[in-house]
């Protein structure tokens, strides 16, 4: 289990950086621009609906944690859905991928809560005076925060198909329909789930901070373990909050063995290499399911039945399997296309420069790329102290494989744990002895996004070679010297990853964590994460636009100029072969 | 199967013209090649790699197409895979989450043959083939020779009338693989097999020797059928039979045999593609320059037989071709009909301590490797004595291409690092003159 961490290797870090990325920036924050308009216009009459109020018994907590859980998982399938379609798409036709993967790469740099800000009202106008709505934009909030990574995952894998599979396939005369279902989805499927089981810690987070929220004159209350953490943080209930972890703590289990261990392990017989693992994942859910005679006669027509859909000799849509044309026909259709791609992105690109030049001012964008730089001091900071703590205890833990075991499913189960769960004792704590939120805040930040450095480095030192680790032993290579060319460079490609999982994480989580409630006290940090919550609040588009497109900016300057680069490094020199 | 007298045409290859690189501009691959396979033989195509013969059996198979030139199937064009061939890979090609039986079916489901006839013919397959019990496992729980079983039943089941094979058996260890060549002749021989005609591309002289009736051998860059060689000795054929030998010595010399004109040229590699710092070069060790030379110095006349030599060090064509080829370019040696002859300069290369070897192996370096020279040249004449890769690189992929480009500049740099020529710094990708 500890391997694919590392195989997996964060999106961010392979995309080619080109013009692509500008256009592909300029199309995105259009149609935010484009959005907003149009919820402005319709926003007005969707006061708070009438919803019944969150109980604070904790009886109730079970049934929250059902509703959570559902969106949860309507949001992993429609995930799922859009992952398999985009990354076909951006894999077989040259056309899209040229657009399509740049997109996907600033995408995952837009802050998650963002997304909410823009989309809850626009949900709701699809629903208008129904619940349904405010039920579409939390999803669609957890959806995003998985849905780019997973694509991500299995467009890599498209483009990473054995030449050999990919001709045997072909030679036997498989359709692209059988195709896919024989090699494609089965090659893509490891990296696709482990990618679905990282991505669910921040959908848990933002699952919760999507039950609860307001734009505008907007207030949401969604049933749901979020809303009943939210309103224990405004009564200061302690006992809500503890009850609340609980059952957070709870839910997050039943899923990790009831879904995604079994998932893993099965995924296990996907994997390409054709020795057998010698220590495969395990669940004990997948043995039970294997062995039960129930589930072996409801498997079996299942299984009959996916083989006979997975056999259809289906033909690919025109898309997947262009017509034959000359060179002359191809080039024209570059031409037009390439046309078509331009001319947008110069409409998204005038969009937003008639919107910025009417709603905001130049000093609002040195307003906010200040901010953003605040946040970056923090974000560099907190990153910095969380790698000097977690790496050498990451390497510890990971020399030692019986702790490594253990560890790795606590460090999984709190990346995954709600912030806002923790404003009551943190407020506290400021409040009582006067201290200052810009600093005493900050910490809340990377609360959560520490985590993916202590199981990248536990996951490296777990895979370090022996032998090397015995040589370094026996010419008595200790202190400093071990650290700088025994250790350090062999967990360093899995550092970067860690570090850049956990730097992404906390440019999102500014958004939630640089303002915090406690009952009557409202305590603000100074930064971008907490002029985008305050504009969110307000309801005030322009400014969350300007602030979510500065902070998409800003990450994906840092992926640029500091992780691609080490990670390169890393790769190229620090990798056994 | 013996060949019935009124063989069919089952294909045919007609000026079949391959290049690589943007629209059909870079480099040959395959150039004028014709081939015709009759009913009811087995016919090899022998070459080294950069032959060509991979991409002509795709070709054949409907899986590439070539740059012109066609394939014509029983009188039709090709234009994609076909169900009348089925093909053998040399890495075998197992979908790793199917199990034996769901691999064999595989070809059989994609046709929609019915649940019930593709079972038995897949179990079919699989006893003949020497697979029975295995039906449940898994291609990770099989050793290499029961794996490639499964290709042979793979392709087998689905009865195709020409079986093509891309190096079947060279993944496979020398018993194994001397097993499963025995094994499917038997078959072949009984006309137990499915199928009426066999295509299998190969490097290796021997195995071509034991299992053809015909064996069409390609030159390297660009790939051109140079000869054809009907064997015609009886099954089982026996490699230390005289006639065997005399086979296998012949094909050696074609190998070997150099068009004239080739000798002329000082600029030109000779069997090497391109000319000058165009030559495409072989990632070939000193280690490997030096012990050929040192053994060739041990005989009395600094000559050896090249498929003895092969035999002595265990080495396959493609493992010994590129030496034998380094050594020659160098001018340390002369290759010519299946022997290596030691030069002069390559008796004095043997016989030296290891500072001559490299003042003497610099020397060659800049005489006779164009590209060495040329970096000596511009390091020389820069102030700072530094030029970056990729300056050599790009004027290389002018000639061929990317990997090709790579493989060169990669043997460049460990021949001159031997040689002290200059030095490479991997991390920045640059060359320097070494502090004097």
């Amino acid at each position: 289990m500890s391997e694919p961490v590392l195989r997996r290797a964060h999106p961010a870090l392979r995309a080619p950086f080109n013009i692509w990325d500008l256009v592909a920036l300029a199309l995105i924050v259009g149609v935010f621009i484009v959005i907003s308009h149009g919820a402005r216009e319709t926003v007005a009459p969707l006061k708070s609906l009438g919803l019944t109020p969150i109980s604070l018994d904790p009886w109730r907590l079970p049934e929250y944690a059902l509703r959570t859980s559902m969106r949860m998982i309507a949001a992993m399938a429609a995930s799922l859905a859009f992952a398999l379609g985009y990354a076909t798409l951006a894999a077989k036709s040259r056309h899209a991928e040229l657009v399509l993967v740049p997109l996907l790469d600033i995408l995952q740099s837009v802050p998650v809560l963002g997304f909410l800000s823009f989309t809850v009202t626009g949900f709701m106008a699809l629903a208008p005076g129904n619940v349904l709505g405010v039920e579409f934009a939390s999803i669609f909030a957890v959806f995003t925060a998985q849905a780019w990574n997973m694509a991500f995952s299995f467009y890599q894998s498209l483009k990473t198909l054995p030449a050999d599979l990919d001709e045997a396939a072909r030679a036997f005369g498989l359709t692209p329909w059988q195709k896919f279902w024989r090699l494609e989805a089965p090659y893509g499927a490891p990296a696709l789930i482990w990618n679905m089981m990282m991505s669910m810690a921040g959908g848990w987070f933002f699952v919760t901070a999507s039950e609860a929220l307001t734009v505008g004159n907007t207030s949401v209350t969604l049933p749901g373990v979020g809303a009943y953490i939210a309103a224990a943080n405004e009564k200061q209930d302690f006992a809500g909050v503890a009850w609340a972890i609980l059952a957070m703590a709870v839910t997050i289990v039943i899923f990790d063995q009831l879904v995604f261990r079994p998932l893993v392990a099965w995924a296990e017989k996907f994997h390409m290499e054709l020795t057998a693992s010698s220590d495969p994942p395990q669940s004990w859910m997948l043995d039970m399911l294997r062995r039960t005679r129930l589930m072996a006669r409801v498997g079996r027509p299942l299984g009959t039945a996916a083989r006979w859909v997975a056999s259809l000799r289906l033909a690919g849509g025109p898309l997947l399997r262009p017509p034959a044309l000359s060179r002359r026909g191809e080039r024209t259709i570059d031409i037009v296309w390439l046309a078509a791609v331009i001319g947008l992105a110069a409409l998204a690109g005038e969009q937003i420069f008639g919107f910025v030049s009417k709603e905001l001012s130049w000093a609002d964008l040195v307003h906010a790329v200040a901010l953003a730089c605040l946040t970056l001091i923090r974000v560099v900071v907190l990153i910095g102290l969380a790698a000097l703590v977690w790496t050498p205890v990451g390497v510890w833990i990971g020399l030692r494989p019986k702790w490594a075991e253990r560890v790795q499913p606590v460090a999984q189960f709190l990346a995954a744990f709600p912030v806002n769960l923790l404003y009551g004792a943190v407020v506290s704590v400021i409040v009582a002895f006067h201290l200052s939120p810009d600093v005493f805040l900050s910490p809340l930040m990377v609360l959560g996004t520490q985590w993916y450095i202590l199981f990248n480095v536990v996951a490296g030192a777990s895979a370090y070679p022996t032998d090397l680790k015995q040589a370094a032993a026996s010419f008595g290579v200790k202190g400093w010297l071990w650290w700088r060319h025994v250790m350090g460079p062999g967990i360093l490609p899995y550092f970067v990853t860690g570090a850049l999982t956990a730097s992404g994480g906390a440019w999102n989580a500014a958004i939630v964590s640089e303002v915090a409630s406690w009952g009557a006290h409202h305590l603000r940090a100074a930064g971008l994460g907490a002029y985008i919550a305050d504009a969110t609040a307000a309801g005030d588009y322009p400014r969350i636009v300007l602030g979510v497109a500065v902070m998409s900016m800003f990450v994906v300057a840092l992926n640029r100029t500091v992780w691609r680069p080490l990670y390169r490094l890393a790769e190229r020199r620090y990798r056994f072969a | 199967m013996p060949k019935p007298p009124d063989a069919q045409r089952l294909l045919e290859v007609q000026d079949a013209r391959m290049a690589y690189g943007a629209e059909g501009k870079g480099p040959l691959v395959l150039d004028g090649v014709n081939v015709a396979i009759e009913e009811g033989e087995i016919v090899s195509l022998l070459g080294r790699s950069g032959s060509g013969k991979s991409s002509l059996l795709r070709i054949i198979a409907g899986l590439l197409k070539p740059t012109s030139g066609r394939a014509i199937w029983q009188g039709q064009p090709v234009t994609g895979p076909y169900p009348g061939v089925a093909m053998v890979f040399q890495s075998f090609a197992l979908f790793p989450w199917l199990t034996v039986e769901e691999n064999v079916e595989l070809g059989l489901e994609a046709q929609r043959v019915p649940a019930a006839e593709r079972e038995r013919r897949a179990s079919e397959a699989i006893e003949l083939i020497g697979l029975g019990g295995f039906e449940r496992a898994y291609p990770k729980e099989l050793s290499g020779g029961m794996r490639q079983r499964v290709g042979f039943a793979r392709a087998l089941v689905v009865h195709p009338e020409l079986l093509l094979m891309d190096e079947p058996f060279s993944a496979l260890d020398v018993l194994t693989a001397e097993t499963m060549r025995t094994d499917l002749i038997d078959l072949w021989i009984e006309g137990k097999l499915p199928i009426r005609s066999v295509l299998m591309v190969t490097h290796n002289i021997e195995e071509a020797v034991l299992m053809s009736d015909r064996i069409l051998i390609l030159s390297s860059n660009p790939g051109r059928i140079i000869a054809e060689i009907k064997i015609a000795l009886p099954h089982p054929r026996n490699r230390d039979d005289p006639r065997f030998r005399q086979q296998v010595d012949e094909i050696y010399g074609r190998m070997t045999a150099r068009s004239p004109g080739d000798r002329a040229d000082s600029r030109t590699g000779g069997s090497f593609p391109g000319v000058g710092v165009g030559m495409a070069l072989p990632p070939v060790s000193t280690n490997e320059l030096a012990g050929l030379m040192e053994t060739l110095s041990a005989s009395s006349d600094g000559k050896a037989d090249l498929p003895a030599l092969a035999e002595e060090l265990n080495f396959e064509v493609d493992d010994l071709f590129p030496i034998a080829e380094t050594l020659q370019l160098l001018r340390f040696a002369e290759v010519a009909q299946g022997d290596i002859q030691l030069t002069a300069a390559g008796r004095r290369f043997a016989e030296s301590d290891l500072e001559d070897r490299k003042r003497l192996f610099a020397e060659h370096l800049v005489a006779y490797v164009p590209l060495a020279a040329l970096i000596k040249r511009v390091l020389d004449e820069r102030p700072n004595h530094r030029a970056r890769a990729a300056r050599f690189s790009e004027e290389l992929e002018d000639f061929m291409s990317e990997d090709y480009a790579e493989d060169t500049l990669k043997a460049v740099i460990a021949w001159c690092r031997f040689a002290e020529l200059f030095d490479y710094d991997e991390a920045e990708q640059t060359f320097s003159l070494e502090p004097a």
